[in-house]
């Protein structure tokens, strides 16, 4: 059954005439129950694919292109396995009206996912034409050739027919069928083709959801507390009101200034005398780390074997460690940004969101209205990395487009960004953990706040307990957090590796071993071994005790079966605690690579992201209230913080492709970690490791 | 205070009859519907709404329209007059760029660097775009895209 009330046939309606073929990736089944409330995918259809008259490829699927590149990567798919030219690949996205229910662009599910499903239905359809093209060119289809779009007979390619001539005028339909893919002479899967989102990105040309532009509309400003928690008292509107082309709308506890400029609309809106209840006092940046583990819900076991008075017996000493890590920004350049219309009584809004189904659901409930009157149509995301899950601004545009019977556009503040982002939780890790022998013979720890993604450690541990309780998924008891917390680039697994990788560093220093032969020596995983190895290698990793002085650190990581080992060289300025990195070296099995530009991107843009939330990133606040609302206090890594990047791709085509926009960033942390320990010999417990916190360690050294 | 600007904007004349007060970004992308310029921070903390007026790159959402009354204007729209410019086409080869938000900022960045220094060093381009953020960590490739771009116009010259 096809999800939202859409059904196959429906489609047919949009679509036209041509040869269509469809195909799930059954996402649904991939992503369990641990999305509460999120509806159900359908079970036989994500994508199709049509093969028009005119002989252009379609692809039609509801995830997003927030940067990734997956426009790109599915075009990739269907040029190899249908042997036409790339730019005849056009991909569709982001659009609930034309593209068949998807769940949302997050867990890195694009490449393992649906990128395989799509390259399956590129074969078949390849398949389908060249069985057409058989019947009419009276040919036996294994003496026919296809290039470039058009089929022909083997040895005299007069006898030839395109794919546009031979779906012209029919209308063809298939759903996917195990029609094999091509197994060898590969010509784009595994290069880096041009990024289809190009031409549109270095010429202004791209519409992100602010870009609309529609008759009459309308730009809001909406009024909001001024912490979390703070409830309106009273609203003097009167002054705002008697601005010229001003509206005020007020609407079940939202009161919203309108015009038709945006930059009036916000200034009208600071002539509002508005006085807000604070919220009860509450944790600040300080004290949550406490509050944290006082609120936490019930632990949960995550990870356990073996008996941890036997390990603890073995070991003799247990080493123990807590590291904190504070709640960190999504902070994409784009704010979460709105433009909603209503013609006839359906309701299209252009949303920055990764998940538009999920705003069509919560729109059509808004407004009280069936889904089919509702469409939306994410394009281009000026970046997302979790925190456009979720789009509230989605539901506020539609509510005054309703209200003021005008097309409304809402665009979010960096203010209005930093107070409404569900940010990463804060998070305390602790690890009491045992080594004889140089092996690894503890590993007792308990997680709070952060989530359960790769808690239990890929060492070969015998004693061990891995327990956590609440996360970034929800679950969370009321208060424990002071705001929203959500899913940010690798949930749950910056925090529990920079514990656990932080913490096999400080085992191997007690132990007077190298961090590279120790972890080897704790560590069968063959993948993991490899990269780690492979970074060793193009690092230059000298053995040593550390601290030996050079700065050099690594850590390994996984994400979502994806393998990392990232090597880190670091100068820390004693005086001022600040910390340079001069070179940033990562290893990593990501299956299949697809297409290694891509995946290169993906993975610089985790080291700068990585940086960031190593160094300098955190959410201050107080009772509720947001300190930081822009990117003078809250800061993100710059061209100057460059480190050099060398990443090797341990290229494992053994392997399904995996995802790449989230693997790369989750050993960061500690890798930055363990190099200043090395070039220093103190650590900060505490992401992020800033000049104040390393000189704070230094002092206490 | 409302009365007509006048300026150049992309090579044409434009004139704006509104509050000369107003930043020049909202003037740009609401009353004049270029929207290639972006909104990120609106304290000029950011760089995605730079544009070139004169010869500098300014933040226009914190430009008041009374400054640029008389001057040149360049926009990401008007860069490449026929077809890309070297810039834009250096941007594209090295895919400098990932969700592309702040692509035209950097862009116009680089082109504003490039008129005075027509040959930077590797430091000075990242000195010259340090106040321009990049969320998607696209930094080396962009540095490799205007160090493209600059050999571009030195072959070119």
């Amino acid at each position: 059954m096809v999800a939202d009330g859409m059904k196959r046939r429906e489609f047919f309606g949009v679509a036209g005439s041509g040869l269509f073929v469809f195909f799930s990736a059954n996402l649904a089944a991939q992503e369990p129950a641990r999305l509460p409330g999120r509806q159900a995918g359908p079970t036989d259809l994500n994508a199709y694919l049509k093969i028009g008259a005119d002989g252009r490829v379609t692809c039609l699927a509801g995830k997003v292109e927030l940067g990734q590149g997956v426009m790109t990567e599915l075009a990739a798919a269907l040029a190899e396995e249908l042997d036409v030219a790339l730019d005849t690949v056009d991909v569709v996205l982001g659009d609930t009206d034309l593209c068949p229910y998807d769940m949302g662009t997050f867990g890195s599910m694009c490449t393992p996912l649906l990128w395989p499903a799509v390259r399956r239905a590129g074969a078949e359809a390849r398949a389908v034409l060249v069985q057409m093209a058989s019947e009419r060119l009276q040919v036996p289809a294994g003496q026919l050739q296809v290039h470039a779009g058009t089929v022909s007979e083997s040895g005299k390619p007069s006898n030839a027919v395109t794919y546009g001539q031979l779906v012209a005028g029919k209308r063809i339909e298939r759903h996917l069928e195990n029609v094999p893919v091509k197994a060898t002479g590969l010509k784009v899967i595994g290069t880096s083709p041009r990024r289809k989102d190009g031409p549109d990105k270095v010429t202004g040309g791209a519409q992100y959801a602010g870009d609309i532009q529609l008759p009459g509309m309308l730009h809001a400003a909406i009024l909001r507390p001024p912490a979390h928690g703070a409830k309106l008292k009273s609203a003097d509107t009167s002054a705002a009101e008697k601005l010229s082309g001003v509206r005020v709308v007020k609407d079940g506890g939202m009161i919203a200034v309108l015009h038709e400029r945006p930059d009036i609309a916000v200034a009208a809106l600071g002539k509002i005398k508005a006085e807000f209840e604070n919220p009860p006092a509450g944790p600040d940046d300080k004290t949550i780390f406490d509050h944290i583990q006082k609120t936490a819900p019930q632990p949960r076991v995550v990870g356990q074997s073996g008996d941890l008075a036997e390990g603890q017996r073995l070991a003799g000493s247990v080493i123990e460690g807590t590291y904190l890590n504070s709640y960190v920004a999504h902070a994409p350049i784009e704010t979460h940004t709105a433009t909603a219309q209503i013609e006839d009584g359906k309701v299209t809004v252009w949303a920055s969101t990764q998940a538009p189904f999920m705003v069509k659901s919560a729109v059509a409930s808004a407004l009280g209205l069936p889904a089919d009157k509702v469409r939306i149509i994410s394009r281009y995301v000026g970046g997302g990395f979790g925190g456009k899950t979720e789009a509230d601004q989605g539901v506020e545009a539609a509510r005054l487009a309703k209200l003021t019977g005008k097309p409304v556009q809402v665009v979010y503040s960096r203010q209005e960004e930093f107070f409404y982002d569900r940010f990463r939780p804060a998070a305390v890790m602790k690890i009491r953990a045992g080594v004889a022998g140089g092996k690894i013979v503890l590993w007792d720890n308990q997680v709070f706040g952060a989530g359960d993604r790769e808690a239990n450690p890929f060492y070969d541990i015998p004693h061990k307990r891995v327990t956590s309780a609440g996360g970034w998924m929800g679950g969370n008891p009321a208060g424990m957090n002071p705001f929203a917390v959500g899913a940010w680039r690798a949930p749950s697994v910056n925090s529990n590796t920079f514990a656990r990788e932080s913490h096999i560093d400080v085992l191997a220093a007690k132990a007077g071993l190298d961090p590279l032969e120790f972890r080897l020596n704790n560590l069968t995983n063959a993948r993991m071994r490899r990269v780690l190895e492979t970074a060793a290698r193009q690092f230059g990793w000298k053995a040593g005790h550390a601290p030996t002085g050079r700065g050099a650190g690594m850590a390994c990581g996984m994400y979502s079966n994806a393998c990392n080992a990232t090597m880190t060289e670091v100068a820390v300025n004693r005086a001022t605690g600040a910390v340079e990195v001069k070179r940033v070296v990562m290893a990593l099995d990501e299956g299949l690579v697809v297409n290694p530009d891509g995946m290169r991107q993906q993975a610089e843009g985790c080291v700068m992201m990585g940086l960031g939330y190593s160094l300098t990133e955190e959410v201050r606040f107080r009772n509720g209230e947001v300190l930081d609302s822009n990117f003078d206090s809250y800061r993100i890594p710059r061209f100057s913080w460059l480190p050099k990047i060398e990443i090797v791709m341990v290229d494992n085509p053994e392997m399904p492709a995996l995802g790449g926009g989230e693997p790369p960033i989750v050993a960061m942390g500690a890798a930055l970690a363990n190099a200043i320990f090395d070039a220093v010999g103190v650590r900060s417990l505490q992401l992020p490791m800033t000049p104040e916190r390393v000189k704070a360690a230094l002092a206490k050294a | 205070m409302e009365r007509t600007i006048s300026f150049t904007l992309n090579g044409k004349t434009a004139a704006v009859k509104t509050d000369d007060e107003r930043m020049l970004l909202w003037v740009l992308r609401s009353d004049l519907g270029l929207t290639g310029t972006k909104f990120g921070c609106g304290e000029g903390l950011c760089g995605a709404c730079t544009v070139i007026v004169g010869n500098e790159a300014v933040r226009s959402c914190a430009t008041p329209l009374k400054a640029v009354a008389g001057k040149q204007v360049l926009t990401i729209e008007g860069i490449g007059h026929s077809g890309l410019h070297a810039i834009q086409q250096a941007f594209l080869d090295h895919h400098a760029f990932q969700c592309g938000y702040c692509t035209p900022g950097m862009i116009l960045g680089a082109y504003a660097l490039l008129l005075k220094t027509p040959h930077p060093t590797r430091a000075q381009i990242a000195q010259h775009m340090e106040d321009n953020l990049c969320r998607c960590g696209s930094h080396v490739r962009i540095l490799d895209a205007i160090q493209q771009a600059a050999r571009a116009a030195k072959a070119g010259a």
